[in-house]
């Protein structure tokens, strides 16, 4: 059902995700876009990440090809807003684009045999991946430990500001006519005719064409309530913030272990060592990955696992003070793949979640993939991989309100 | 002239022995005394800056008491310590530094389980008063404070190496207050742990009763390699104090521009007069003490101006006399005041403020302009005036980070955020009590009288013991008293009349006003979380300690979107969150902690 102005499109959640699922279609023509959020804009998962744009952490599959998708669109993306409206150059500024770079250490000699072969395989799937020997390694980063058994650099690794980010991309979306409406929490589906024609709100209902749920970590529950639940978990992550120092780490640095830590699935707590600058001066270390639901209770016994493995990565940050530690929560999905396109059980909503910690990177990818997928030409890269009604997202019983 | 020590035999404390101790500075020596702060050492040796801010912009002390963070240096190679908390010692090589370039087992209760165990959070009147009402309800105290010495900022002890033969000439109860310093960290039943910051507390698990965990580190102010602790108590008193609030105005972030505790401080607990012509500006009762302070220091004071009318003051004071008439010690100390003011012809202006410094590398004139009772300016009015210091308060900031993170809800009321308690003095969370400052601004009486109630109850004392009835009744004046105060000193809201695009709002990050208003006003960034992230105001080394209060109004004011809905795992965006407590070093952190034996205390004061 189209009206005069075009295809009605409520897009639920205004992280990084929901901002440019509604840049795509505001620019792409034909649709009149409402973004809705039970909070503010990109204050969430999105203001409490690190800001990755990765290809590294990735081995080949769907979700490598998202990310080289994504790595390609970022910087044309903020090309384009940069010489949108006055202002837009400063929103772009703002987003701190950096592509400083990925070094992946291993410390341990079945670590660098892993490294080495993940890196053949990326390398065959298009990515660049170039080993650094010690001197090099020394060299791009001098205050890394020089106890190291394997360094690869990943030139093609960049870092954004993320909440700066989702900002500029919503603003760009708002400039092309997108409407955005705060502190408006989604409670139920109306629908007619088994499609969801208006979404039940606390500001009361929001009658729409398309409903894009892009809530990340609360897009399980936010799915139940309209009736069609996907399995969507919050995985918890810290990250610990240095007083501002002068310039010691100069690429995102990390772990081997980080790789091995991201595709598992554990409940339990796992921690492997990422370490980075920020253009503040501080620098971020992570990372730590729990399952835990919404407890956002601090626990020192993750922020010294996080200490202990950042200082076996870069010794001399021992008498650094840490003024700062923020955690959040990433959308998980046991498959460790997003969900992207339509519900097949209930016509009229669509879903943009399932990111984990690769949200920030991703979104743009996402957006892509989404305009299309809805307008129906033909993708960039396979959609299929990330089907809504395959056994991961829809397998597992479905989330209550308790239990997520 | 620059700052200066009270010569040794000229001090009314008794002659000092003043033991010289030698320091490294950035390579020249430099001399200070036994018991002076890197921070008294260097104002001392006239140095009113040593630290640069990103735009090269010179810093020295400005609040004096370990908040603001501008005064940290590099000492025996470790970086950000704070120069006013940390005590000289010999030898010491010190750094200036510039940003311009680029699980737990049961400390408490193991073996002893009988023994209600109870940890007090600070050291000043309430956390002392509540120490104390703890051992006389049988349980056991682990007393805690950052300082070397317990006092608080009230009662802020001069060092043991100052030798001081008269303290008490500085101080209002003085030996009441060392009766009842011997009493409590000389009782057996009371581990006293000085020089002891909590950088965390972990709450117990949903559903688990009980308070949170305390994680301590223990040694000199900022050091390194400082041991873990991890206490487990049956109840918790927070009692951490407060702050000057100082609003901003164009220059405030000039060395020699003070908060009104850091000169107070620095008289007190340093022997050190901050100028010869010193202007203290703000409002409410707390500058006279330090109008006092600075005097009996020998410091010029050519002024103090209390920024509200007579009218809203004397409004506020008598709408019901006899509640003033029930706080007799603090109707006495402010008649005590004003005859000193007199006695050194100082004038007492009411309706007048600073809204300006200006000077070279450090403030050499203040403006000061008569003010509408909502505290915008009357045109023409500005005065300009030769000053060597400017001492500010408009208000006082609790130290919320602690309440904050063991999950206790906030009141708000006109004067700012409190915690909310009830009458027993406990927070919305179990075993968790509060008293002092943090419950609402009303001086050290009414703080002594909170911690009295809350440590009784927090020591498992019966809640209907007679006595209590008094300390309830004493209480419920103490806190009309800090309503009435509210009411007379309140902060006028025309104040950021004052401010200009480019006055520094974030002292740490140099954030200006022209840039919070661009971000709180574009729509798509401005959820509070997304405006910090952006402007930086308050993301630096102080943690919005000082900014925090200030970005929170006046983002509010401009517009910002609404503060959103708490939603499960997302706390709403608040200027007192400060999960980390303490900046805590990274090698620290990666340590295991000590679980200490509470039957052992390691740590007993001198009682001598």
């Amino acid at each position: 059902m189209r009206t005069m102005y075009g295809t009605r499109v409520v897009v639920l959640g205004a992280g990084i995700v929901g901002a440019a699922c509604a840049r795509e279609l505001a620019l792409a023509g034909g649709f009149q876009v409402t973004v809705v959020d039970r909070g503010g804009a990109a204050e969430a998962t999105t203001a409490h990440g690190e800001g990755n744009v990765l290809v590294s952490d990735k081995g080949p599959g769907p979700e490598l090809r998202l990310a080289q998708l994504s790595r390609r669109l970022w910087p044309e993306a903020l090309a384009a807003i940069a010489d949108g409206p006055a202002g837009s150059a400063r929103a772009v500024r703002a987003v701190e684009w950096d592509p400083k770079g990925g070094i992946v250490v291993a410390t341990t000699e079945a670590g660098a045999d892993g490294l080495h072969r993940f890196a053949a395989d990326q390398r065959a799937a298009g990515v660049r991946a170039e080993p650094l020997d010690a001197a090099a390694l020394a060299a791009a980063e001098p205050h890394v430990t020089r106890d190291h058994t394997a360094a690869l650099h990943y030139p093609e690794d960049a870092q954004v500001q993320p909440a700066a980010a989702a900002a500029a991309l919503l603003g760009d979306a708002l400039a092309h006519g997108t409407t955005l409406r705060t502190g408006c929490e989604v409670l139920g589906a109306r629908t007619r005719g088994g499609r969801l024609t208006a979404v039940r709100t606390t500001e009361g209902d929001l009658a729409a064409d398309l409903f894009i749920n892009a809530a990340g970590p609360w897009s399980g529950r936010l799915a139940a309530r309209l009736g069609a639940p996907v399995d969507v978990r919050p995985r918890r992550g810290d990250i610990l913030v240095t007083a501002p120092l002068p310039p010691t780490v100069f690429h995102k640095v990390y772990d081997a272990d980080y790789v091995g830590a991201v595709g598992s699935s554990a409940e339990d707590l796992q921690t492997s060592a990422v370490v980075e600058s920020t253009r503040g001066g501080s620098v971020l270390l992570g990372s730590s990955r729990r399952r835990t639901g919404f407890d956002d209770r601090l626990r020192p016994e993750v922020l010294s696992a996080i200490a202990a493995k950042a200082l076996r990565l870069f010794p001399g940050l021992a008498g650094v003070p840490v003024m700062r530690a923020y955690g959040g929560f990433r959308p998980y999905v046991p498959d460790h793949l997003p969900v992207i396109g339509a519900d097949p059980r209930l016509p009229g909503l669509w879903h943009a979640t399932g990111h984990e910690g690769a949200g920030i990177g991703l979104s743009i990818g996402t957006a892509r993939l989404l305009r299309d997928l809805v307008h129906g030409t033909e993708p960039e890269i396979d959609p299929a991989p990330f089907r809504v009604d395959r056994p991961a997202v829809l397998g597992a019983p479905a989330p209550s309100e308790e239990s997520v | 002239m620059s700052p200066r020590l009270i010569r040794a035999a000229a001090d009314a404390t008794g002659r000092r022995p003043d033991r010289p101790l030698h320091l490294t500075v950035d390579g020249e020596p430099v001399t200070g005394i036994a018991g002076q702060s890197i921070a008294g050492v260097l104002l001392a040796a006239g140095r009113t800056s040593w630290r640069t801010a990103r735009s090269g912009a010179p810093r020295g002390v400005f609040c004096g008491i370990g908040v603001c963070f501008d005064c940290v240096l590099t000492v025996n190679g470790a970086p950000d310590v704070r120069a006013c908390r940390r005590r000289a010692v010999d030898g010491d090589v010190v750094i200036t530094q510039s940003r311009a370039d680029g699980s737990t087992d049961g400390a408490a209760g193991g073996g002893r389980m009988t023994l209600r165990q109870v940890v007090v959070v600070g050291a000043g009147p309430a956390g002392l008063a509540a120490a104390a009402s703890t051992l006389a309800a049988g349980a056991a105290v682990t007393l805690l404070d950052a300082a070397e010495r317990p006092g608080g900022q009230y009662h802020r002890m001069l060092p043991e190496e100052y030798g001081a033969a008269r303290p008490g000439r500085l101080h209002h109860g003085w030996a009441a207050f060392e009766r009842l310093r011997h009493r409590v960290l000389g009782h057996p039943r009371c581990t006293w742990l000085a020089e002891t910051a909590v950088w965390a507390l972990e709450r117990p698990e949903p559903g688990c009763p009980g308070p949170p965990l305390v994680h301590t580190l223990t040694g000199p102010a900022d050091g390194t390699d400082r041991p873990r602790r991890t206490l487990a108590p049956d109840a918790l008193v927070l009692a951490p104090g407060a702050h000057d609030r100082v609003l901003p105005f164009p220059g405030w972030e000039l060395p020699g521009v003070y908060a009104a505790g850091a000169a107070q401080a620095l008289a007190k607990g340093e022997r050190l007069a901050i100028g010869d012509d010193v202007l203290l500006a703000g409002s409410g009762p707390f500058l006279l003490p330090v109008a006092a302070a600075l005097l009996e220091a020998g410091a010029g004071v050519r002024a103090v101006l209390e920024a509200n009318p007579p009218a809203t003051v004397a409004r506020g004071w008598a709408r019901r006399p006899w509640e003033l008439a029930e706080q007799p010690g603090k109707a006495a100390e402010l008649a005590e005041y004003t005859a000193l003011l007199a006695r050194h012809r100082v004038p007492y202006r009411m309706g007048r403020t600073v809204i300006e410094a200006r000077g070279k590398g450090r403030v050499e004139e203040a403006v000061t302009a008569r003010l509408r009772p909502d505290w915008s300016v009357v045109p023409g009015s500005e005065v300009t005036v030769a000053v060597d210091a400017l001492c500010v308060s408009h208000a006082f900031s609790p130290q919320l980070e602690l309440p904050m993170a063991a999950g206790c809800a906030l009141l708000r009321s006109p004067t700012g955020e409190f915690v909310a308690v009830d009458g027993d003095q406990l927070t919305s969370c179990p075993g968790v009590y509060a008293a002092g400052e943090i419950t609402g601004i009303a001086g050290a009486p009414a703080a002594r009288t909170e911690g009295a109630l809350a440590g009784w109850l927090a020591g498992g004392g019966d809640p209907a013991a007679p006595a209590l009835r008094r300390v309830r009744r004493n209480r419920d004046r103490g806190r009309a008293f800090a309503a009435r105060l509210a009411a007379a000193h309140p902060v006028g809201s025309a104040w950021p009349g004052w401010l200009r695009p480019e006055t520094v709002i974030c002292r740490c990050e140099e954030t200006d006003y022209g840039a919070l208003c661009r971000t709180a006003t574009e729509e798509a960034g401005a959820a509070p979380r997304v405006t910090k992230l952006a402007t930086r105001a308050g993301l630096g080394p102080c943690q919005a300690r000082i900014c925090g209060p200030t970005v929170a109004e006046l983002t509010a004011r401009l517009g910002g979107s609404p503060p959103g809905r708490p939603a499960d795992g997302l706390p709403v965006a608040a200027p007192h969150r400060r999960p980390l407590a303490q900046p805590i070093r990274l090698g620290e952190l990666a340590s295991t902690p000590d679980h200490p034996d509470p039957s052992e205390p390691d740590t007993k004061e001198s009682t001598a």
